[in-house]
């Protein structure tokens, strides 16, 4: 599903941040994303968003070399991935709702199509009673919940997760790490990124660990 | 309606202490088949997905309808002048005039009369009017005085020719027959006066259509930057679109329809508040009607009206604007999008 072959990256003429990257994300798989903060583990994500490209190395993704890639490929790919950011980013003009709704609107797909299942989603992650409020009202938890199920509502084949647990009490990090297996049990290959040790040894996985640049697989 | 089942356990957020957590609906595991309650009707309120009642929208609505309003009423105006050059030259290429100079060596009351039987004998000549004395003085009484005894003066006299409605090419003969005939005449078509007042009105027209032109120009440019601005100001939101699987496409299309709502708006205010003055001035300039400036002014533009085709070119101003609102902010969304990328 992707594989990544000496990845390299650096910001304009700075140093290397990420050196000869080497990973493999298999089908239906789990695995952690880890190392301390600043390691790069974000910007590995984003590298696997297709939203920054290599300075070199070879990027596949869905068995295609991504540097060959045709906009409008690019852009079905991404809508096989569902990605849940650190910060959120969800867009504060628009409700819970509509938020989570985002990936089916731009898939031009009619409302009254996915309504139903939007608001089971948000039923389902405890969203239910709040899908019209505007995220600057929300706790951090609703936040972090409202961005996992835009991530999940049009079912992609690979989740990723950037401190999906980093703003919310132990309790709800331990839930949110069981809705994660959960999905990966219905098809779905998750890749958590997080430094919270404690997390990872709730729910053994292979972890890819980023440290001074470089990754290595700790099975 | 047909949506996919969530075979999740529902369980998992049941004891959140966070604010929205809803009693079970369901039992671990089972299937969503079909929601337990009614769903709201009022779930989507059709935000867009791209802002737009910002401070910068709404300058920019201000600035749009300050430009139609510009745009519009120099349509009118250019609109106004075409009308009145019509009439001009409606009413003045249908008439000339035969002036007799007094020649001590001719009698004029001679000529007069046989420069009427010459030009009733023209096809082209629908009616022949010869202008008496008295008459002709009195033309000249706004430059001399009223009073004056102009016995004494050599006041030509002047022969109003009205025209068919279709002019035949006899009148260049006539033009030469009269010459020979009666010395003293000239017959005047008024080309000269037509030319001019068709130049003028060109130019009023031509004036009024590039400053259409510039001010289009200059909501376009405005639309440009406000576009730039808006796509700066929305990055964040740009890069999350992207990466929920929007394309190029579909996010330059969220921008144009909102520019587009912002052109017609600053277009429909800047047009609605043309069409008033312009109605306005209308029912003012028909209120002096009785007055001898309101009858200059109306010789010289005409009724102070643009009709029904007037304001329907404001309105396509208006729109035309709104239309230029979309399709910049479209070309410069593509283009910003690119650079990004």
């Amino acid at each position: 599903m992707v594989r990544f072959e000496n990845v390299g990256l650096r910001y304009g003429m700075g140093p290397e941040v990420l050196k000869d990257i080497n990973f493999s994300i298999a089908p239906r798989s789990f695995q952690y994303l880890t190392g301390p903060s600043g390691a790069g583990k974000t910007t590995l994500i984003r590298l696997i968003l297709m939203a920054l490209k290599p300075t070199r190395g070879l990027v596949h993704l869905f068995g295609q070399d991504v540097s060959r890639l045709e906009a409008t490929t690019l852009t079905d790919f991404r809508r096989k991935m569902g990605v849940v950011f650190q910060d959120f980013r969800l867009l504060d003009h628009l409700t819970v709702y509509e938020n989570v709704a985002l990936p089916l609107r731009v898939l031009g797909k009619e409302e009254a199509g996915y309504r139903a299942e939007v608001v089971e989603l948000l039923r389902w992650v405890g969203l239910g009673e709040r899908m019209h409020a505007v995220p600057s009202v929300l706790s951090g938890g609703e936040k972090q919940r409202a961005a996992i199920a835009r991530a999940l509502i049009s079912r992609p084949q690979l989740l990723l997760a950037d401190e999906p647990t980093g703003n919310v009490d132990p309790g709800l990090g331990r839930r949110l790490l069981r809705l994660f297996m959960e999905l990966q049990t219905l098809g779905t290959a998750v890749v958590i990124a997080t430094h919270d040790l404690a997390l990872m040894e709730l729910y053994d996985a292979p972890r890819l660990v980023l440290a001074d640049g470089h990754l290595h697989v700790d099975a | 309606m047909t949506h996919r089942a969530w075979c999740l356990p529902t369980g998992i957020f049941m004891s959140t202490p966070d604010r929205g957590a809803e009693p079970a609906e369901h039992e671990e595991g089972e299937e969503f088949a079909r929601p337990r309650s009614r769903l709201p009707d009022n779930l989507r309120r059709d935000q867009p997905l791209v802002p737009v009642d910002t401070v910068a929208g709404r300058a920019l609505v201000v600035v749009i309808a300050i430009l139609t309003f510009l745009a519009a009423l120099s349509a009118g105006g250019a609109l106004m002048a075409a009308r009145a050059s019509e009439q001009w030259r409606g009413a003045v290429a249908n008439e000339m005039t035969i002036q007799v100079r007094p020649d001590p060596r001719r009698n004029i009351e001679a000529d007069l009369a046989r420069a009427v039987e010459l030009a009733r004998a023209v096809p082209s000549v629908a009616e022949v009017r010869a202008m008496p004395r008295d008459e002709s003085d009195r033309l000249l009484e706004p430059w001399l005085g009223a009073g004056l005894d102009l016995i004494e003066l050599p006041v030509p006299r002047l022969i109003v020719l009205r025209l068919n409605a279709s002019v035949a090419n006899d009148l260049v003969a006539f033009s030469q027959t009269l010459r020979r005939e009666v010395p003293s005449a000239t017959l005047d078509d008024h080309r000269l006066w037509v030319r001019r007042l068709s130049t003028m009105a060109n130019t009023i027209i031509v004036a009024g259509v590039g400053v259409v032109m510039l001010v289009l120009v200059a909501a376009a440019l405005a639309v440009a930057f406000a576009t730039r601005g808006a796509m700066a100001g929305s990055r964040d939101s740009v890069e999350v679109l992207h990466l929920v699987g929007a394309d190029d496409e579909f996010i330059a299309r969220e921008f144009q329809n909102r520019f587009i709502t912002l052109g017609l708006r600053g277009g429909g205010a800047g047009g609605f508040a043309a069409v008033i003055v312009i109605a306005l001035l209308g029912w003012l300039a028909s209120a002096w009607s009785a007055t001898p400036e309101a009858d200059q002014l109306q010789a010289m533009f005409g009724a102070f009206e643009i009709g029904w085709s007037g304001y329907g070119v404001v309105i396509l101003v208006a729109a035309i604007v709104a239309a230029i609102a979309g399709l910049v902010s479209r070309v410069t969304v593509r283009h910003y999008l690119r650079a990004m990328s």
